[in-house]
Parts: C-alpha cells; structure tokens; sequence
C-alpha cells in the first residue's frame, strides 16, 4: 500500500493553483441580507421546522446576541458584519429530489467538476456522499444500502422530520447553543448539514462522507453535522470543503457534533480546501468552526484534518473523555501560504479514568502568513491515570511567515503523566543540496520533504483523501522554495 | 570527462581551495588523499554546485561544459554522483518515493517519459543486490535511522540507480567495518566501465585495496601538491603525511 | 471601592510625601506611571498573562505601607549570619520591606573594586543621577502589567548596583530582602542593577519574612548587562505561608552577553515570579532557569517572556516544580523570536511532579517564531515519580520514603546544577533536602534564613 500510495504522489503536478475556485450559475432561494428574531422565523419556515427547534434557535440567538467574538493573543480576526451576511441561501430545485433526474443538471455538473461522484453510477463502491450546496443538502447517496444496516444517513433537515426524537435528544447536547460565539451564531441560523445514526453494535460497511460547496455570494454557510454512534458501532467519517475564488469575504461557521456510546468508535477526517484568498490576501473564507465529540466508557474518537484553505482557520476540535477507559486523538496538519492564518489545534478533556489522548499537530507555514497551534489538556481530579502525548512541530518555509505553539495544560490529579513536545525547524540547506545532488529540482525537494514530514498524520486518512491531501499540500506549496 | 582549472573557493569568506589543477580521463580511478582539513571534502562539495561554497576563480570543464554556476540538481543530471561523507537524513520521505523523483528528473532532462511504476520497482530491485541491501528499505525514510554502514551502501545503492559519469567517493570508508568495506567497494567495482570514472576521496589507504586507483594525488593546504600512481597511496599509509608537509611548507 | 482606588487615593493624598522621600530618576517616571495604574489596574485572572493568579485580590487587604519612610527598628546586621550564605563572602546589603538599610556596614566587608558602586538606589539616583538617569524604567518600559505601574508610583527606594567596564567581581554579593512588621505590611522596592560592558558580577538576591504577619512584597528589579558581560542573578525565596511574594525581573542583554537567572523557591505563600529578557545585541546566551517546591497551599506561579530581537542568540529554559499537599505550580513560558533573529537557538523545558492528589499544575510553555533559520524546541510534562525506578532502588534494600526523596532530589538536580556557585549551591541542597523531610514547615515563623529553619 504504501508503494502504491507513493506513486500517486509522484505524478506529475500541473502548476495549478485553487482550482476550485469556479462559480456556478444556479437560481439561488436567498433570505434577503441582515439577522434578527424574523429571519429565523423565516428559515425555520421555509424549512418546516417543530416549534422546539425554532425555540432552540430563538434562544441561541438570545444568548449569541450578548456575546462578542473572541479576541484571542496573536490571532487577527476582522470585525465582520453580520448584518451584510445573508443567511440562507438555497440551490432552487425541487423539494427532496427523489431521484437523480430531479436534481437540477447544473448541481450535477458542479459535483462533477469536483470531483464528488453523486450520481449512482460513478459512486465509489466503498463510499456515500452527502453533497450540501450552500445551505442546503442537494444529494445524498447509497442511502438505501445503509438502511438495510439500519444505518441513518441524510441531511439533518430530513432527520429532523423524520427522526425528530434522536435530533431532539443529542442537538446540542455536546455543544451547547451558549457555547461560543459562532456556535451561538451557528444554532441560530444553521441550514443544513449532515445526520448519523449508527445503531448499536453495527460497523458502518463503508466511508460516509459530506461535502460542502459554498457558491452563493455573500453567503454565510452554517452546517450543522451530528453523528451519534451507539454501543458498540463503528464509523469512519469524512469531510471535504471547497468555494469559489471570489475578492469578498465568505462566514463558514460550522458545528460537528459527535456522540461516541460505549465501546464504539469513530473517525472523523476533514480535508479543508476552502478558497484561501488570492497571492495579497484578498477574499477568502472565514472558517470558524466549533467541532467537539463526547466519549463515553471505552470509546474512541479519532480526528484527522488537513488545513489547506481558509483565509482565516479558527477551529478546535475537541474530545471530551467523560467514559472511563476512553481514547481521543488529534491529527492535524495546517499549511499556511501567502496571508492566511490558521489557529487550530484541541482540546482533550479527561474526565473518565484511565483515559487516555495523543496529539499530533503538524504546522507548515510559508509566505506571510501566520500558523498557530493551540491546544488544552486538562485532567480533572476524578480522571485517575490519564495520559496524554502531544506532539506539536512546526516548519517554516521563508522568513516572513510566523509559527507559534500555545499548548496549555492543566492538570489536577497527580496520577496524570502528560507530555508535550513541540519543535520548530526549517529545511535544512543540507537536506536540500542532498536532494539536489540527486537531481531533484528545489520545488520537488520542498514537496518531497514536507509530504515527508506531515507523513505522520496523512497516513491516518483513509485512502483516497490521502492522496488528495498530499497534492492539496503541495499546490498549496507550490514556488515557495525560492524564499526558503 | 573532467578537467579542472585554477580552482579557488571559500565558505564564509575563508579561501579553502587555492588553485586546483585536476583532469580525469574516461574509464579513470583517481584517488585524492590529504591529511585532515586539507580540502578534500570542500573539493567534492564545490565540484557538486554546493551553494555554501563560493567559486571566486577556476573553471570546472564536465563532458566540454563548464560546470561552475550551474545547479546543483542540472549537474546531478549531467552525470555527476557525490556519495556523501555524512548523508543526511530526511524523516517520512521514503526511499522509493525519493528515488522515483529523482530518477525521473533525470529522465526528463534527457527527454524520456517518466518510468513506470512496476518498471521502477523492478529496477530498485536490481540494483539493490549490488550492495546487498534489504527489501525492506524501500519502505524506510531517507537514511533515517540508517547505520553508519547502512548510509554508505545506500549511496551506492542511490549511484547504480543514477548510472552517473563520474562518481565522487567522499571518504566513503569511513564508519565501515571491513565487511560493510568489501560490501561497498565490490559494489563500486561492478559499477565500473571504461566510459564512467570515479573519484575516491579517502584518508586512508584501507578502502584503495578494494578500488584500485590509477593515479593518487595528494591535497594540501588547497593544493594538489603530488601526483603518481597507485604506490604513492602505499608509501602514505607507511610514512604517513608529515614528509609531504615538511616538502612543502620547506619550499 | 475597587481594590485600586484605595491606592489612587492614597497616592493623591501622599504625592508629595513619596517624592520627598524618594529622589531623581524614581520621582520622573511616578506621575506617568500613576496614570497609566489609574488606568489599567491590577492585572485580572481575565489577563492572558495571570489565567490562574489572582494577583488584584492580594492586593484587597489593609496593609500598611511606609510611605513616611520611618525607621524600623531593627539592625539586620546583628543577625546577617543566619541570612547569609555560609562561607561566602561577607559583601551583603539589607532591604529591609523597602527600605534600604544604610546605618551600618557589615563588619570587615571584603573591599569593593574601583569604580563599582552598591548602594541605596535612593542616593544612586541623587549621587548618581547620569547612571540612575540613563537605566531607569528603560528595561520595564514596555510592560503592560498594572503592578509594575504601581511599583514605579510607589517605590522610594532599594539597592542599586554598578560595575563599571571591564571590572570583574572577585565574589558574589549578597542582596537580602528581610519582611518585618508589627502590622500587615506591603513593600514596593526597586532595584537598578547595571553591568558595564565586558564586566562580570553575581547577585544572590533573597527573601525571608519574619514575625506573625502578612506581608505582600511587589519589586521590580531591572539589570543591563553590556557588551560581553557576564552576570548571574540567584532569586532564593523562603518565606511563610502568609507572604504573597510580587517579583518583577527586567533583563537586557547586549551583544555577547551571558547572563543566568536561576529563580529558587522553596517555601513561600502565594509567589508570582515575572521575568522578561530582552536580547538587544547579537550572540548573547541567556540561561533561564528555576525550580519550585511547594507544599500546604504554597502557590508558585512563574511568567517569562524572552524576546529574540537579535540573531545569533542561545536561550536555555529550564523549570522544575515538585508540587505536594494543596499546592499549585503554574508554568508559562513564552519565546518570541522576531523576523530578523536568525540563527536563534532556545529550547524550553518545564517538567512537573505532582505528588499528592490534590496539587494542581498549570503549564503554558509557548513559542511565537517569526524567523525560518532557527532551532527553537520545547517540551513540558507534568507526571509522578517512576514507579520502576522506586522499585529498583527499593530492591536494593532502600526503603520506599528514601528512594522517592532520592529521585526527588535527581529531579530537581539540574537546576541545582545551574547554581555556578558552589556555597550557595551547597547550601540549596541542603534545604532541598530538609524541605523534602518536611522540616522546614510553612508556619514557621520568625527564624527564616538561608541555611536552614530552627528545627
């Protein structure tokens, strides 16, 4: 596997930048611009929402309207207005296409040109895709095989109508709406988003996955993902994000919400690609993301992410180890090129006994821009032998880029061994000549050695992202080698 | 296949090389000895376009092409191999993934197609045996956790690979066991023809047993101060250096 | 009543008496640096830098402060014995709460070389005024913490020390810092320390608390080191339970420089430790290190930030904390490295042992990193003694309680290695060691001193 993996890196890359970065031209269903109590209404209306979930809302918002966003050391993030932002904006087709020749060809087509197979017989055999355009689910596939598992998997917009009792049960039970400010601002207005049942001693027989496309213009794109793993099950989880290159700022605010029961176990990796803002730092998203998944006894919760995109990454996910016995872990690798910043790492709460979390973070920065981890360990005076690893490097590619470790730590019980190592190098010039010597091109060596170094955490993705990963890193890389 | 002409070079500003006088002909062995710190490694490094060196005068001629300037990959595709005195190790960059990137640079330089993957393998697998390295190594990062002995034999393993004209041995002996010594050299051997030559930079004699040279210079304050055939390096290892430093610091 | 407008007052009412008794260079910065404590306050646990130290609540409390200057009536000279370091120079100076003690002189004090000056930073800052003048708040300017402000508003007095170029110190000297008050007291002392270029000197800068009172102490103490100078700083704290001990260290360091800061607490109250070191010259090395060993409700928490302005610079960080009974260890350690400090090397190491279940460790060790051709590595855990090594020394016949103090003591080895002094090493050790067999108690009172308590 891994020489077959190896010979995908190798192929030839084209000098492509985002190339993602396409729009397309579809009637759009806005919510005119601006966020009061009315257009919550409104989207809770036009989605056919029960009374307890406007009230959700409502009281979200009421709490979102008291807060302020946060103002965190060396992390600039802009004042935005949220009264320019439009809140809803949905692809027009028909209700709940029921078939793929009700989805509106351009939909199809924009899918296509992703990549995300979404018609039944391009699918890939091992995987099902909820696509979300937007705000809302515009496909999901293999549907009806996970049924027959007794697996749920849909827009959380059907779950809702359709399973109203488990949404109501664990919406916001891991993140509360008052959590933070785009939490509070995401249960006010989310659209849509994704929906996991998997029941009781099942393994999900194959990946599922949500793809998000932002393609509205001054569109604020708030998903909501709930995934609740009962007893026993198993499910590996994937994410994919991408929007169009436009000059203005794009709000992505999302919340993942995981439920891991006891004994199960869940994997959940993201490979983040939104449109990062052009070569001056024009446009760009916002990505503020609150992800968080609640452990209970022996369970495991395993987050994989590579941050390639964004403008500005703001996302923590999270594992609270509330089950004794239970395992959270953290892989992330973060690159940051021309004026992006990211700040991202965890938080691993030991609350159960014998818990135990690893944390591997893996920054690369290069232009201008600035590449932040920042994580918190914390073991409370009940969770007895809890362990933590964390492992935080940084390389920087140029000298005009930053790198910055913030881990915290605190710990309140004396039977905790935790640990935090963190390295911040560059490539030497004697890697680069030994390289060379060999023939290998300065941008070559750059990919080779950087693939090299954020292997660690690549191999944790399942096949396919991986690949994508490792070319997303190098586009995001490309002709930085000079400066370093 | 090599000539070079007057070769001054510094790093950091401190003149290492005062003038070399060098030429190496198709099918030759040389071999270049020296008491510590006379150049011998900076020789290797400058000859190979390290960018921590500086040129200040000289010309290094390559097949017809003078060399200096260029970089340091294009004279790897040229055909110039440096087997590393201390090879550096590069974490999670496998050794098949590195190989395949630079046998294939070098294939494009040449202007042939990329090869295929079964193809490469296959290749690896050939040239694996000159120097009696495990399968296993593929799978492993660049020189990472590799031991003194490991790290040579995959230079030469590295060199079969590249097939390059001229091969610099930068006292490649040194850290060797004299099994992991008779492994390296017999792979240097089999390596050689009448159309590629091979420069071996050694402090010692030991390694000259195994790879025969044809002439043997001696370096000396940035000088090549003595040139003669393979018994010179005989009458080094019995008198050792001081007599060639008194000659010249006499003079 | 906010807990900073008592101090607002109490300064508007006393301006002028604080000036009077106060002189030169102390007396320019006090009317800016009250505006800018008006504004800012005491730093809040809401402050990035005091997450988990609530320094604005110590200062709540009623003390007393001596802004009259009177007199105590003690003579720290009749029992310098128990403060000084056995068998080392004799060279030692009395701060006693702030009040530099200038009546008498140590008996037979080993000679001062030419040029050197040691003295109140009072009278340095009228005799001389060039030296107060050019260093004064220069180092602390930058600081945004509201105690600072509040030193500089406050502070009359406190030992300055200058060692001229090229001269080098044959011996250490020795600062004492005594607390004695028939009332809860509070203490705002300033020290000024410069070392000329290519000068070399040692400080041992320690605090011990008397009588049965609180006392709150908050000293900024700032130290230019010159081209190629050398200097060593030793902060010994051991004090009692009652003490909130305030501790600012401003450092710049020019070209060449070598300075360590070795931060040894061993028995205290509430402790807050600042040291902020800026590199202002190339290839300086800096050695930063420190250990705490608490017990009871002793609370340690220590903050330093070193700033890689220049390239070429080495920093070594090194803190330990053993942490048993209520106690709580705090650790945050920032690295900044600026775009133009190139060949910078730190590494940053803080490693903890909690030894009971009810210690707390909070840890930040941070790195900011702006330039590409550095090494700058950290690392930081918090664990217990190792199990196997307990059971491999028990196995050789040690019984349990002597082991674990043996690993303790290897614990904290490193930074005692640290202490280029070897009096004043040995007699850490010592008190390492009866701090580890709970001999020195948190309550003792009245006979602090640096070689060991009653007992």
């Amino acid at each position: 596997m891994a020489e077959n993996n190896d010979d995908k890196i190798i192929e030839e890359l084209a000098n492509e930048e985002y190339k993602y970065g396409f729009t397309t031209d579809i009637d759009t269903d806005y919510i005119p611009a601006g966020l009061n109590e009315d257009t919550i209404r409104l989207i809770s209306e036009k989605k056919g929402e029960p009374d307890w979930l406007l009230e959700f809302r409502l009281k979200a918002y009421n709490q979102w309207k008291k807060m302020e966003m946060p103002h965190w050391p060396h992390l600039d993030l802009p004042e935005l207005d949220y009264q320019a932002i439009k809140y809803y904006a949905a692809p027009k087709q028909k209700k709940g296409p029921e078939s793929l020749d009700e989805v509106d060809p351009e939909l199809l087509k924009t899918f296509d040109k992703l990549g995300i197979p979404i018609e039944e017989q391009k699918m890939h055999v091992g995987m099902a895709v909820d696509a979300i355009m937007d705000s809302v689910s515009v496909k999901t596939t293999n549907k009806e095989k996970l049924a027959a598992e007794g697996i749920i998997f849909c827009s959380i917009s059907e779950a809702v109508k359709n399973y109203p009792d488990l949404v109501k049960k664990y919406l916001g039970s891991v993140v509360p709406a008052g959590d933070n400010f785009f939490a509070a601002l995401n249960s006010a207005v989310f659209s849509d988003g994704s929906f996991v049942y998997i029941p009781k001693g099942v393994r999900c027989p194959m990946e599922l996955s949500s793809y998000f496309r932002i393609n509205a213009i001054n569109t604020g794109q708030f998903e909501r993902t709930l995934i609740v793993a009962d007893d026993e099950s198993y499910v590996s989880y994937l994410e994919g994000c991408t929007a169009p290159a436009r000059d203005e700022y794009q709000l992505h605010a999302a919340i993942v919400e995981i439920i891991v029961n006891d004994r199960a176990e869940v994997k959940y990796s993201t490979v983040q690609n939104w449109y990062p803002g052009d070569k001056q730092g024009k446009g760009g998203v916002y990505n503020f993301v609150t992800k968080r998944g609640l452990c209970k006894d022996d369970a495991k919760l395993s987050w994989t992410q590579v941050e390639t995109g964004s403008a500005i990454t703001w996302k923590y996910p999270s594992c609270v180890l509330k089950g004794d016995n239970s395992v959270g872990e953290f892989y992330s690798v973060a690159v940051t090129n021309n004026y992006q910043q990211a700040d991202t790492g965890t938080k691993m709460i030991h609350l159960g006994k014998n818990t135990r979390s690893h944390i591997c973070s893996k920054g690369i920065s290069a232009g201008r821009s600035q590449n932040s981890y920042r994580g918190l360990v914390r073991v409370s005076p009940e969770a007895d032998n809890a362990r933590n690893f964390s492992q935080c490097d940084s390389l920087l590619l140029g000298d005009k880029c930053g790198a910055h470790t913030f881990p915290y730590m605190d710990i309140h019980n004396d039977t905790a061994v935790v640990e935090h190592e963190a390295t911040t190098s560059k490539i030497s010039d004697e890697q680069m000549f030994y390289c060379n010597q060999r023939g290998i091109s300065n941008n070559n060596a750059v990919s080779l050695i950087v693939n090299g170094y954020a292997k660690e955490v690549l191999n944790k993705l399942p096949m396919e992202f991986a690949v994508e990963a490792q070319r997303l890193l190098e586009i995001s890389l490309e002709n930085t080698s000079s400066v370093g | 296949m090599l000539e070079i002409k007057n070769l001054h070079a510094n790093i950091n500003g401190k003149e290492i090389l005062k003038g070399i006088k060098l030429t190496v002909n198709d099918g030759e062995v040389h071999a270049i000895m020296g008491p510590n710190g006379s150049g011998k490694s900076t020789l290797s490094s400058v000859i190979t376009g390290n960018p921590a060196y500086e040129i200040t005068e000289g010309e290094i001629i390559f097949n017809g092409k003078n060399i200096v300037g260029m970089s340091p990959e294009d004279i790897s595709r040229e055909g110039v191999f440096l087997s590393f005195q201390y090879p550096v190790e590069i974490p999670g960059v496998s050794m098949v993934n590195f190989m395949r990137t630079a046998v294939n640079e070098h294939r494009k330089y040449k202007g042939l197609d990329p090869l295929p993957a079964s193809e490469f393998l296959k290749l690896m697998r050939e040239k694996k045996e000159y120097v009696e390295l495990d399968n296993k190594l593929a799978n492993r990062s660049v020189n990472e956790g590799f031991s003194g002995g490991e790290k040579k034999r995959n230079e030469i393993f590295q060199m079969a690979m590249l097939e390059p004209k001229l091969s610099i041995l930068d006292e490649t002996d040194s850290g060797l066991d004299i099994d992991a010594l008779r492994i390296v050299a017999n792979g240097v051997n089999k390596l050689k023809s009448k159309d590629n030559s091979t420069i071996v930079i050694t402090h010692y004699q030991r390694l000259l047993d195994y790879i025969v040279p044809d002439i043997v210079h001696v370096l000396y304050k940035g000088r090549i101060v003595k040139t003669a055939g393979k018994e010179l390096a005989l009458e080094l290892e019995e008198k050792g250096y001081d007599w060639i430093k008194k000659e010249v610091d006499g003079e | 009543m906010s807990v900073e407008e008592q101090y607002i007052n109490l300064y508007k009412q006393h301006a002028d008496t604080i000036e009077k008794n106060s002189a030169g260079a102390l007396n320019d910065a006090r009317k800016a640096a009250f505006e800018r404590f008006s504004k800012r306050g005491f730093p809040t646990k809401k402050d990035e830098e005091y997450l988990y130290t609530d320094i604005a609540s110590s200062f709540a409390p009623d003390y007393g402060m001596n802004i009259n200057a009177v007199d105590f009536n003690v003579n720290p000279y009749s029992s310098a014995h128990k403060y000084s370091v056995p068998g080392l120079s004799n060279r030692i100076y009395f701060v006693v709460n702030d009040q530099f003690y200038d009546k008498e002189q140590q008996p037979k004090a080993a000679p001062l070389p030419d040029g050197v000056i040691a003295c109140s930073l009072k009278k340095a800052a009228a005799e001389h005024k060039d030296i107060v003048d050019k260093h004064y708040g220069k180092a602390a300017k930058d600081s945004k913490d509201g105690s600072v402000d509040f030193n500089t508003t406050f502070a009359e007095d406190g030992f300055f020390l200058y060692v001229p170029k090229g001269v080098k110190m044959p011996y250490p000297i020795q600062l004492v810092n005594l607390m004695t008050s028939s009332i809860d007291q509070l203490a705002t002392c300033r020290n000024l320390i410069v070392i000329e270029d290519g000068a070399e000197a040692k400080l041992i800068d320690s605090i011990f608390a008397q009588n049965d009172h609180k006392f709150l102490a908050n000293r900024v103490t700032e130290i230019f080191v010159g081209k190629g100078a050398k200097y060593e700083h030793y902060k010994v704290e051991n004090t009692r339970s009652d003490m909130t001990n305030l501790s600012h260290i401003f450092m710049e360091l020019d070209e060449n420089s070598d300075a360590l800061v070795n931060e040894l607490t061993l028995q205290n109250g509430l402790t807050r430790n600042n040291v902020e070191v800026n590199f202002r010259g190339k290839n300086a090395n800096l050695d930063l290190c420190g250990m705490a060993i608490c017990d009871g409700e002793q609370h340690t928490d220590t903050d330093t930030l070193v700033n890689h302005w220049e390239g070429g610079c080495t920093t070594n960080e090194l803190y330990k904390y053993v942490l048993d009974g209520k106690s709580t260890g705090c650790f945050s350690g920032t690295i900044m490295v600026a775009q133009d400090a190139q060949k910078t090397k730190a590494i940053q190491t803080n490693k903890n042992i909690c030894l009971s279940k009810e210690a707390r460790m909070y840890t930040r060790p941070h790195l900011e990193i702006y330039a590409d051709d550095v090494i700058c590595n950290h690392g930081a855990t918090v664990g217990q003694l190792n199990n196997d090594e307990i059971f491999y020394l028990r196995s050789r016949g040690i019984p349990e309680p002597v082991a674990k103090m043996l690993l303790m003591f290897a614990f904290v080895n490193d930074v005692e290695e640290k202490i280029m002094i070897p009096e004043l090493k040995d007699a850490i050790r010592m008190m390492v060691e009866r701090k580890f067999r709970g001999e020195i108690e948190s309550t003792c009172k009245g006979c602090a001193s640096i070689s060991a308590c009653h007992s």
